[in-house]
């Protein structure tokens, strides 16, 4: 397999809504970055991957046609990609396989979602055959899950709201984030609505306008690269079926399954050790603890300890989202490829406020669907 | 780019209403019509997986871990354990449901994979998990999880957690 490396990142400001700019415009504002930041224009790139969630948001059939020309692929392959929330993730994959299989040398990976545009909590709360109406937006999804997580774990209630303030205070370093909240504290987090209980209105991701653009080449593109690059360690997908006995949905198999093999490729035997930052799909604040687990960077019932113990704050042994994460900006087809960038800008020392002292190895992972859907990448400061 | 000239006094088109109709025909295929018909008759049908022996319900005709077909019928009790819930206090529809309401895994007696169904005739402050419940049928019945109107606490002793902690 060839080396792969992301040479050029660019995101729009995230905001509730980008009234400003267009579908067509804010991608272009993610991409025309990415190609800044690589020094290469339109004209060098050999294909463009495109990710969003389910067209059904916006209401746009097969957005990639209607952008092909804002993102320069006219005349190039142009590819969709779609796995839900993980999306932004897979985008990035589908993006370095085309460059570690030798197909192509330099891609441009693009992932957007424009949620004032859409009503994301109707096209995820759909009229299923044969059942009664009761699914209300992801939160009812995933509030069942995220207690089962906190009886299981035994976790005191006070988790949850230590991610949901961590996250949000770190966004304040982060000046593309969308949410800016500086006087955010347990209190506020405490007293917001439970709108799915056990999930709190503050506990939850915002709805975001954003888009977020990679270029990735080949080795000698890493070597000739206009700033230092990030290095591709591993990439790894995984997905499993919504329904089937014994499925565990706060420890899923196919993320456990996705990282160990990530970790083979990337030569990691104890994450905990030597990934040095990670930015985690974490739409809820309880989720972060649930894919500590999952990931193995904790044992099973354990995540929170490293959460509560300051361990993944940002000046902790593993900061997670750094960035301010999914909780501080949920661009939903862009939130994937934004944890993937984030992961990227770390290693490349390019993180500004919210840099990571010395970061050599970081991971990004999204997932999607009912927890169905991961995908992940290790990035180093040099190649492996 | 702006230049300031004569553009910039355009007033941009933010939006214009499109309201989308999606009217489907779907075919449920065999095992799921067994299903639905059983729910019309009041019954409540699984089917069990003659590698592993676990009893899917809804049946989809095929085990999803095993991947061979799955034919023998197995009819389920009414009753059943709350494996986790959630208690909704936000609609994504103004006329969908009275806030709040608690919405529940329960892993039937017999079965083996959970349903996602309303849990209703108690507060919502006292559901909680191992609650064992009971399906309460809609006076009139159809081929839908609908004909189960809602569960309903069966009265009986909560379920130890060691029963239902794989059905998480």
């Amino acid at each position: 397999m060839n080396r792969c490396a992301v040479v050029g990142i660019g995101q729009t400001r995230h905001a509730q809504k980008r009234t400003d700019v267009s579908i067509a415009g804010l991608c272009r504002e993610a991409a025309l970055r990415a190609l800044e930041d690589a020094e290469l224009t339109f004209r060098d790139i050999d294909a463009v991957v495109l990710g969003k969630a389910p067209d059904m948001f916006e209401g746009i059939m097969m957005p990639e046609l209607y952008l092909a020309d804002a993102l320069g692929a006219v005349g190039k392959p142009m590819i969709r990609v779609h796995t839900a929330g993980s999306v932004g993730g897979s985008t990035a994959l589908v993006a370095a396989h085309l460059v570690q299989a030798g197909v192509r040398k330099r891609v441009l990976a693009v992932a957007f979602e424009k949620q004032s545009e859409s009503d994301a909590m109707w096209a995820l709360s759909p009229k299923l055959p044969f059942q009664p109406p009761l699914m209300a937006g992801a939160g009812g999804y995933f509030a069942p899950i995220i207690r089962a997580y906190m009886k299981r774990s035994g976790a005191p209630d006070e988790v949850g709201m230590l991610v949901a303030v961590k996250d949000r205070l770190n966004a304040l370093k982060n000046p593309y984030a969308h949410l800016q909240m500086p006087d955010i504290t347990l209190d506020t987090v405490r007293a917001s609505p439970m709108l799915w209980d056990p999930i709190r209105y503050l506990e939850t991701c915002p709805s975001s306008d954003g888009a977020c653009a990679v270029v990735l080449t080949d080795e000698d593109g890493g070597r000739r690269a206009a700033r230092k690059p990030a290095w591709l360690w591993g990439a790894a997908m995984r997905s499993e079926p919504t329904m089937f006995s014994g499925r565990n949905l706060v420890d899923p198999r196919a993320g456990r399954d996705c990282a160990a093999d990530l970790y083979a490729q990337a030569g990691i035997t104890n994450p905990r050790q030597e990934i040095d930052v990670a930015e985690l799909y974490v739409p809820f604040s309880w989720f972060e603890p649930m894919w500590l687990e999952n990931l193995g960077f904790a044992e099973q019932n354990q995540g929170w300890r490293l959460t509560a113990d300051g361990v993944t704050a940002l000046d902790g042994d593993l900061p997670i989202n750094p960035s301010g994460g999914v909780m501080s900006s949920n661009p939903i087809g862009a939130s994937g490829l934004l944890r993937f960038a984030e992961a990227a800008l770390q290693v490349r020392g390019l993180a500004g406020a919210h840099q990571v002292d010395g970061a050599k190895v970081a991971m990004g992972h999204a997932y999607g669907g009912g927890s169905q859907y991961f995908a992940m990448w290790i990035v180093g400061s040099e190649p492996r | 780019m702006s230049d300031g000239g004569a553009d910039d006094k355009i007033e941009i088109v933010k939006g214009f209403i499109a309201p989308v109709r999606l009217r489907y025909t779907v075919n449920a295929g065999r095992a799921s019509s067994r299903f639905l018909r059983g729910l019309t008759e009041g019954r409540i049908l699984g089917q069990r997986c003659p590698v592993c022996h676990k009893v899917n319900v809804p049946p989809r005709g095929a085990c999803p871990t095993c991947g061979v077909p799955t034919e023998e019928d197995v009819q389920l009790g009414e009753v059943g354990t709350v494996t986790t819930f959630c208690i909704i206090n936000i609609n994504f529809d103004a006329k969908a449901r009275e806030l709040p309401y608690a919405a529940a895994s329960i892993v039937l007696d017999g079965a083996d994979t959970t349903l996602f169904h309303l849990i209703q005739e108690v507060p919502v402050a006292k559901v909680r998990m191992g609650m064992r419940v009971r399906a309460v049928w809609a006076a009139e019945r159809g081929p839908s999880l609908e004909s189960i109107d809602h569960f309903k606490p069966a009265g009986e002793p909560d379920a130890p957690y060691d029963s239902y902690k794989d059905h998480l």
